[in-house]
Parts: C-alpha cells; structure tokens; sequence
C-alpha cells in the first residue's frame, strides 16, 4: 500500500517551558480502519530519528520504520486496528520544529525556537488523538525514545491508554547516554557550517551532523552484530593502509560514512540538537517523589521488553520500570528478548517481539470486550 | 494455629478440569480458588494455569518465570508474566497484593525455602503449595534397595542434574507450618491422579497445601 502523511495545524501549544507555540502543525499517518466505537486505535511512537511514516511505503519507495511489526497479520495488525504514527514535535518530517518558518519572523526559528520535552511531544500527540476523536486508545507503543513517550502517555493520560508497550527504553537516560548525546551535539556545533543553527537557504553542517550520526549507529549496534556485520574486511584491495588513503577502508568505516552521509539528507542539525536535549532530560518521575510515585496513577496494563545485546538502553532500565510498577500493583508483564543486534533490534529482530505484542494486544482487546459487557 | 484434622470439605478435580490441565496439582489448585481473586504463580512455565483460571474464574493472573521461553509464551497466551526468579520475585510487591500465592512442584527447587514461603505469606493472604512427597513409599524403598539417591517417576533426576535442592515430606511441612504458626486451612494429597485418603506421609506422591498466616 502507498501510503502519505498528511499535516494538521493546531492554533497553540503550550509548552512546559511556558512558552505558547503558535501554530503547531503535525504531520501523521495511519494504517488499518477505524471500527464505529473507535476503540481500536494503536498510537505507535517514533524512536530519535524516525517520522510519521511507521508502515506501508511512500511516495518515494521508502518503508516504514517498524513496517516489519505494523501491517495486514503482524504484530500490529491492521486488520484489526488502527495504528497511527505521527513525527514529534521539534522534528524535521513535517511537524513544528526549528527548521519551521517563526511566524514572527518570517524566517526559518533555527535555535530561537523553543526547548522542547517528550511530555510536549505527549501532549501534542492527545491533540492529534482529540482531532481525530479517539477519546481511549486501545495501546501506545514505542521503543526508545518511543518508549518514553509510551511512560509519559500512561502517567500523564491513565484514563486514554488501555495498555502500554515501552521497549527497549527508559524512565531517564544515564550519565553514558547523555553523554554519547553530547558527543553528536559538539560533532554537529563543531561544524563551523552550523553556524550557530543559522544554515538554512544556504550550507548544511553535513561533516558534523554525519560524524554524529556515525557515533549514535555504533551505539544501536553490538560488537556481535558488527563483527558478523563487517568483521576486518576490506572494501578496498587488502594493501597496508596509510590514515591519508580514504578509499582503502575498512568495511564498517564505509558503513559508518554511508548511513553518516545518507542522514544528512533527510535530518535537520537543529533538530538533532533539540530532540537529543528533550531525551536527555526526560526524567519520568520528575516532579514525584519517585519511579513508582510517578506510575501510581497509571492504570494501563504494561508489557516491558528489552534485549540482551542492547547496552545502550541496558535491561536493567527497563527493570526498574517493571519493578517500580510491580510495587505499585500495577499489571506489568516483561520479558528480555534474546537478540545480537544490539538496540536496533527492537526494529529488525522481530519475530519474537511479533509473537508477544501480538498476544499482549489480543488480551487487552478481549479484556476490553469482558469489561464493556 | 495448625489443624491437623483432615478437611471437612472434599475437593474432588472434576475429570474435565484434569484432562485439560493434565497436572493432578493443577486441577486441586483451580478448585480451590474463588473467582474474581487475585493470584500470583511462582514458576508459573508458559501460564497454563494462569491462562485457564483467567478464561473460566475471571480472576486477575499475574505469573513469575525464569525461562524466557516460556515467558514469551505466557505473554503470547496474555498472560502478564514477569521474568526473574522466584528467590526474590516477590520482593517487589506491596504485603497483601494478592488473594493467593501459588507455588507448585517448585519449593524443592528454590535456594531458600523458608523464606521464600514465608514472603509468599507476606504478599499474599492465601499460600497454596505443591510439592513432590519425597517421603513416598517408592523413594524409601529405592533409597533403601539401591543405596543411592533415589531415581523414581516423581523424583527422574540423576543427583548431579537435578534441579531439586531440598528434599522435603508431607511431614516435613506440616511440622514447618506448625513451627511458623500458620494455619494449614486444606490439604490434599494425590497418587496416579487419585485422591490418597490414609497414611499420606508414605502413599502421596503429590501434596497440595492451602496456608494462611
């Protein structure tokens, strides 16, 4: 199926910094039809640098971000519900961002426009859900930063979410997270094209944003999956190889500079920098006393899943998610997938993952229906 | 205080109940739990069990697994199962989350016993605990022929790969309960999927006890 995002405007949006930012558009899509209760809408969430387009293929041939998990008989099935995705607010993919024109201005808001927060992001999403009038979504789902945004859903909105599937995320990144951030923030403010977040119209900080995306895919992978991915081969003829020559290289280096490159295309630096700033202080139980004082109000069942290879969103976070909910009493299922592709697995290694959200989201709907009779 | 007097109402695993859980442990649990309760399985495998009670008592199920097999498959049934082991599964939980605490065919397995029981009556207001008797006539008479760690049907393991680690009877945890204080509300004991009336201590092969503190 071809599928294309469509874009809502919003008049206002108020932020947690307490600026009003008007107007707010949204770029969204969605897959699988609406049943006459609207009671069957899955609201899947995009990870760092995904977009609107979850599933299907668009106009220019690309598949979407989780189109193995999304779609007629996967996990998501669309036969059965209505999945929709939307691009955050502060991205690049047709929602309200800094590469956005400053109605004030009439120019581009580059490092003027405000600082964002996954809880804005969240609250955007429950306007896009207003417009669309689900009032209760049968799941939020999401890994990684998407996973964030899945936490925030289930505290901020108990009563819209039924149930809640984080993966392979977070209620607060650590010190090595922040910090691998921070490295492609100096990467992208290093370029001297950045020019303090004022290149639009004209050069792109292409060196630094890709440098940054270069460390970032190192993290989504594991030393298994990169030793089976490219071990020490060569791209080039195996001669000795002198740090000047840049076409003998080694296999991952082509990788690396391939996805780098491929990045700058369809990503803003600005962007970059306000996404990773909003994950970085995302803390769920800011404002609590704690991890499980901020779940108590939550009343969606949860299912948390992590992976062995994953180090940069480790178990041991999603633990303290599923702890933190098990004092509450809360219905928390988890499990730790067994995978070698690191923190992208959530996105490639599915099968399994297929099998559980898939009787997870069977449950609730059945549970639902027992509920409503 | 421990009653020792045998129950005055008879639990009898309705046929159906056995032929689809299969386990004689099984059906005397699903018996023995009112519906709409909450229940927690320790060791609860791919949530049979849990599955079954949800569908026909309505209760709220909720399970802890070490296999991530069977974990997965658990979660595929909608069974919300935790991964972690039962040592310290239950640390978590407030005291009283649940109506009943379900330990079956697994206490000879864990590393502290005691304190796993006396947590299962921490968090829950009911225990129900099943075990292999290893005071069967068969396992004494192999202990006594053989000479050797005993290898029966219930008890199949050689010592090196057993996973049981603490060989307990039918008198071994009635003499506990008495000794904890906790009151033994039920009881049944089973042999060839029959119910073992005298002399459970050397006829049962399995003991289902329900307890409360």
């Amino acid at each position: 199926m071809i599928v294309e995002s469509q874009i809502v405007r919003f008049d206002s949006l108020q932020l947690d910094s307490g600026v009003v930012l008007t107007p707010v558009d949204v770029a969204w899509e969605s897959y699988g039809e609406l049943n006459a209760a609207r009671s069957n809408a899955i609201l899947v969430l995009h990870a760092f640098s995904g977009d609107a387009h979850a599933a299907g293929i668009n106009h220019e041939g690309r598949p979407g971000w989780w189109d193995l998990m999304i779609g007629p008989g996967k996990a998501f099935d669309t036969n059965k519900y209505c999945v929709i995705c939307s691009n955050v607010l502060g991205g690049c993919r047709g929602t309200t961002g800094p590469s956005s024109i400053n109605p004030q201005t009439g120019a581009p808001f580059a490092m003027a426009f405000p600082a964002v927060t996954i809880s804005d992001m969240v609250r955007l999403q429950a306007k896009l859900m207003d417009y669309l009038g689900i009032q209760r979504l049968l799941a939020v789902a999401g890994g990684s930063m998407g996973g964030m945004q899945v936490l925030e859903w289930a505290v901020q909105f108990p009563e819209r979410v039924l149930a809640a599937i984080p993966i392979a995320t977070t209620a607060r990144h650590s010190a090595q997270q922040i910090a691998f951030n921070e490295v492609g923030r100096q990467a992208v403010m290093a370029d001297p094209d950045w020019n303090g977040g004022n290149y639009y119209g004209t050069k792109p900080p292409a060196r630094g944003l890709s440098v940054a995306r270069m460390v970032g895919h190192i993290t989504y992978m594991s030393d298994d999956s990169m030793r089976e991915k490219f071990g020490r081969r060569f791209r080039a003829a195996e001669t000795f190889l002198n740090p000047l020559d840049t076409d003998s290289i080694f296999e991952v280096e082509s990788y690396l500079r391939y996805r780098g490159s491929q990045f700058v295309d369809r990503f803003d630096a600005n962007s970059y920098l306000y996404i990773t700033k909003a994950m970085d202080l995302f803390d769920l139980s800011s404002g609590y006393q704690s991890l499980g004082a901020a779940l108590e109000g939550t009343r969606a069942r949860f299912l948390v899943l992590s992976f062995t290879s994953d180090w940069l969103y480790p178990t041991y976070q999603s633990l303290e998610i599923v702890s933190a909910l098990r004092a509450r009493n809360r219905d928390v299922a988890f499990c730790e997938l067994q995978s070698n592709y690191g923190h992208d697995a959530f996105l490639v290694d599915v099968a399994e993952e297929t099998d559980l959200v898939r009787g997870f989201l069977a449950s609730t709907a059945r549970d639902r229906l027992a509920r409503a009779s | 205080m421990s009653s020792t007097s045998e129950p005055t109402t008879d639990v009898r695993p309705s046929a159906f109940v056995r032929s689809i859980l299969r386990r004689s442990d099984y059906a005397i649990i699903s018996e023995l739990i009112e519906p709409r309760t909450r229940i927690l399985d320790l060791g609860c495998g791919d949530g049979e069990l849990l599955a079954w009670l949800q569908e026909n008592k309505q209760v709220e199920a909720r399970g802890v697994e070490l296999s991530g097999a069977r974990v997965q498959k658990a979660i595929t049934r909608g069974v919300s199962v935790y991964q972690g082991n039962i040592d310290n599964g239950l640390n978590d939980y407030p005291d009283g989350a649940f109506d009943y605490i379900i330990l079956s065919q697994t206490l000879q397995e864990v590393r502290e016993p005691l304190r796993v029981l006396r947590e299962m009556l921490r968090v829950g207001r009911l225990a129900i605990v099943a075990f292999p008797n290893f005071g069967h006539w068969r396992v004494r008479l192999v202990h006594l022929w053989s000479g050797g760690a005993p290898r029966t049907k219930l008890f199949p393991h050689n010592w090196y790969d057993s996973p049981n680690i603490h060989f307990l009877t039918v008198h071994d945890f009635e003499e506990l309960a008495v000794s904890e204080g906790w009151t033994i509300e039920r009881r049944f004991f089973v042999s060839n999927d029959r119910r073992v009336i005298a002399l459970p201590n050397l006829m049962a092969e399995i003991a289902v006890f329900l307890v409360r503190r």
